[in-house]
């Protein structure tokens, strides 16, 4: 169940997500559940505390505690700061002291409602037209992708490792770190 | 957070900021005996302040946390800055992140990779050394190397720097060696230090604040490689810990994090205290004896402007190293993600040659310096992944991943020449979240800083095609300004080093210069500048390690009122 995005909007995005990362020979963002990844973003504040940034220090994956499933509060300053980035400022006085905050809510809301109902019956090249026709919004989209791909598991996305597993990286190894052979060799 | 509007809180010294210089400048005071208050506008992720032995650990291998998330602060949305290039763009082209260092207790020195080399004696002469240049105001500091290398030395000591005494033929003397060896080269350092030696020039192990061994009861660094811009979960990186601990411990010292510095309170030329707006929304003024500013070389100007100091040079010369990038694409893979970013660096093209003269005249330029060269490449997926265009091809590009695992760098961090257009002042509309006019940049590089970039530039890629690198790309920060520029962009006009100086210019004639001879406002001397924002130039080393021994003499200085 997405926390923020209507079935339909969900459907549309994760077709969206899947032109702009493909799963070709390999995994791309269906895989890697990058569409849950900007869900999980878009509605950061239904948890509490927001998904904005994973504790630590560690993930348990190279020892340790899985202390990245735990999320940090936020100081006013900061949930103040990202309500805007999410929410938008909603005429808020707080929000709007260089004027008006378009949300990524409304962003997305607006995006995925101009590609329409219909975009994920498309061909894979009529669905890269229309995306190139909104580029501002691919763009966002796409820069979205790429964190809910290769980005920690935790906040979403790269579901099973998939997106490290794709380029052979260990992602966050502490504490195990790496030996100075594996520095310094080849 | 602090205790909020009280009485009978005497403090000798209110430190605004708890990066390297502030830091620095709390245990210099601390030791001479002084009460001082740190107040830091950013969260406490470093110290446990109740228990200042205990370490926070809320740093982590998130590239996502510290990069698009803005974990360190400051957050653009509610703590913008502004930029143009000069005063013909008008009031502003640009509102969001210039050059931002953390925002955080500890500040910039949790985000760096803490490469901390000394400078040369030339640094502090090089008016008298290489001469003047027109349309920039090269000056000599109003110290030189000797008097600042007892203070290196403790510098080194207390942050705990890793290195080996006698590999920089250019080095300046030092009375003692590195407190710890280097640390493991990595291997596309190897290639191209290797490479680089071939060529004539001298590279090093780069003197760097992480531990090599064990080192001021913090483990020695396990080669994580997420560095550059992430606080280190195991506190391996000498960031100013110890300096902090050490001022906390001695009792005579507090940090109020997530309390922000509004105005310096002046009267009649002296400092009486300073207002402060936490976050419950209290504003109170806390008076003090003396008044440290240690923002950083924006945030500085930013609040002596709010306090209301004037100073015709106050904000003027802003400096930020011209960086030139050459980036060389490698046939094998070369693993940049493991190590601390940075293992070699050299310092060959801060030294007048032949070669360097010929293109000074070419130039129509006396002189031409670059900077120190940092052996690097690229680590970050995430942000590899937004180099390549979206759509069909994706996948394979990171799978091979040509901007990432098979790039290695030389990275210059050029010299930058004070120019009085370049500057820092209060933007005339743009406002922070606390109702405050933000900082505005006004800054554009001076064609010294470009020929030197194009001479420079040439031998770097020469250096990587020696090292096998099968072709390569030059760039450069800030990149020149076009009709498309993408000033949001990681390369843009704005200067992206986080290396920022000079504008609060120390020297010995106030009409010459901001701060005196010792840090001091000559327009309130009982308001010591402890950051880079004193720098009369700006050398072509990464700031910190003089930012914290200049620090420590001048806080001494101050204390003992000379």
């Amino acid at each position: 169940m997405p926390v923020f995005l209507t079935d339909e909007e969900y459907t549309i995005l994760t077709s969206v997500c899947s032109r702009l990362i493909p799963s070709e020979d390999g995994p791309g963002a269906t895989e890697a559940g990058v569409v849950d990844y900007i869900d999980t973003l878009l509605g950061a504040f239904s948890y509490d505390p927001p998904r904005i940034w994973a504790a630590g220090p560690y993930s348990g994956r190279h020892g340790g505690d899985p202390g990245f499933a735990e999320f940090l509060t936020l100081s006013p300053l900061e949930e103040l700061a990202w309500r805007s980035r999410i929410e938008g400022s909603l005429g808020l006085a707080e929000r709007e002291v260089n004027g008006p905050v378009v949300g990524l809510q409304q962003r997305y809301r607006e995006g995925v409602a101009a590609l329409g109902s219909g975009f994920p019956e498309l061909s894979p090249s009529e669905q890269d037209a229309a995306l190139h026709a909104h580029a501002e919004f691919a763009a966002l989209v796409f820069e979205h992708a790429c964190e809910g791909m290769y980005g920690a598991p935790e906040y979403g996305g790269n579901r099973d490792l998939v997106g490290w597993r794709l380029i052979d990286f260990a992602g966050d190894v502490q504490p195990r770190g790496y030996t100075d052979a594996e520095v310094s060799e080849p | 957070m602090n205790p909020g509007p009280g009485t009978a809180r005497d403090f000798d010294a209110i430190i605004v900021g708890s990066g390297p210089g502030g830091s620095a400048a709390a245990l210099a005071l601390t030791e001479t005996g002084r009460s001082v208050l740190v107040v830091e506008k950013g969260r406490n992720h470093l110290i446990d302040l109740d228990d200042p032995r205990r370490l926070i650990q809320r740093y982590s291998n998130d590239e996502i946390k510290f990069g698009p998330r803005h974990f360190l602060g400051p957050d653009p949305i509610v703590e913008p800055r502004t930029f143009r290039i000069s005063e013909a763009d008008g009031d502003r082209v640009f509102v969001g992140e210039v050059n931002s260092v953390p925002a955080t207790v500890g500040g910039g020195a949790v985000h760096a990779d803490g490469k901390v080399p000394r400078f040369l004696e030339e640094d502090f002469r090089l008016l008298s050394e290489r001469g003047p240049v027109e349309g920039a105001e090269v000056v000599d500091w109003p110290l030189c190397y000797d008097d600042l290398e007892p203070f290196y030395e403790q510098a080194e000591g207390l942050i705990g720097v890793s290195g080996a005494a006698g590999s920089n033929p250019f080095a300046a003397p030092r009375s003692a060696p590195y407190p710890m060896p280097p640390g493991p080269a990595m291997y596309v350092a190897r290639l191209t230090s290797a490479a680089a030696e071939r060529a004539g020039l001298h590279p090093y192990p780069a003197p760097t604040a992480a531990n090599s061994v064990p080192y001021g009861g913090r483990p020695a660094c396990n080669n994580c490689g997420f560095c550059s811009f992430f606080g280190c979960p195991i506190h391996a990186k000498g960031d100013p810990v110890a300096m902090l601990q050490r001022a906390l411990l001695s009792g005579r010292a507090q940090i109020w994090p997530e309390t922000c510095a509004t105005r310096v309170v002046i009267e009649h030329g002296r400092a009486t205290g300073v207002e402060l707006l936490d976050q419950a929304g209290r504003r109170w003024v806390e008076p003090a004896a003396s008044v440290v500013v240690a923002a950083g070389a924006i945030e500085t100007p930013r609040l002596l402007l709010l306090s209301g100091v004037e100073h015709p040079l106050l904000g003027r010369y802003a400096m930020f190293h011209f960086q030139t990038y050459v980036a060389g694409h490698f046939p094998q893979r070369l693993h940049v993600h493991r190590g601390r970013a940075v293992t070699h660096v050299h310092d060959d093209h801060l030294v007048s040659d032949l070669a360097s003269r010929a293109a000074a005249a070419a130039a129509g330029l006396p002189w031409i310096r670059g900077g120190m060269v940092e052996h690097a490449g690229a680590s970050l997926p995430i942000e590899e992944a937004k180099l390549y265009p979206w759509g069909s091809g994706h996948g394979a590009s990171m799978a091979a991943s040509p901007m990432r695992d098979h790039l290695g760098a030389l990275v210059m961090q050029g010299e930058d020449l004070p120019q009085s257009g370049n500057r820092v002042d209060l933007d005339p509309a743009v406002r922070d979240a606390r109702g405050l006019p933000v900082a505005r940049v006004t800054y554009g590089p001076h064609r010294h800083e470009l020929a030197a970039s194009d001479h420079y530039s040439g031998i770097l890629t020469e250096v990587l095609k020696g090292a096998g690198a099968e072709w390569t790309v030059t760039a450069t920060s800030p990149m020149p300004a076009t009709p498309l520029t993408p000033y949001g962009d990681l390369i843009s006009p704005i200067p992206a080093s986080r290396h920022v100086m000079g504008t609060a210019r120390m020297g010995r004639d106030p009409a010459d210069a901001v701060c005196d001879p010792w840090g001091r406002l000559f327009a309130a001397p009982n308001v010591l500048v402890a950051d880079s924002s004193v720098f009369p130039t700006s050398a072509g080393y990464g700031p910190t390690l003089t930012i914290v021994a200049l620090a420590l003499r001048n806080a001494a200085a101050f204390s003992a009122g000379t």
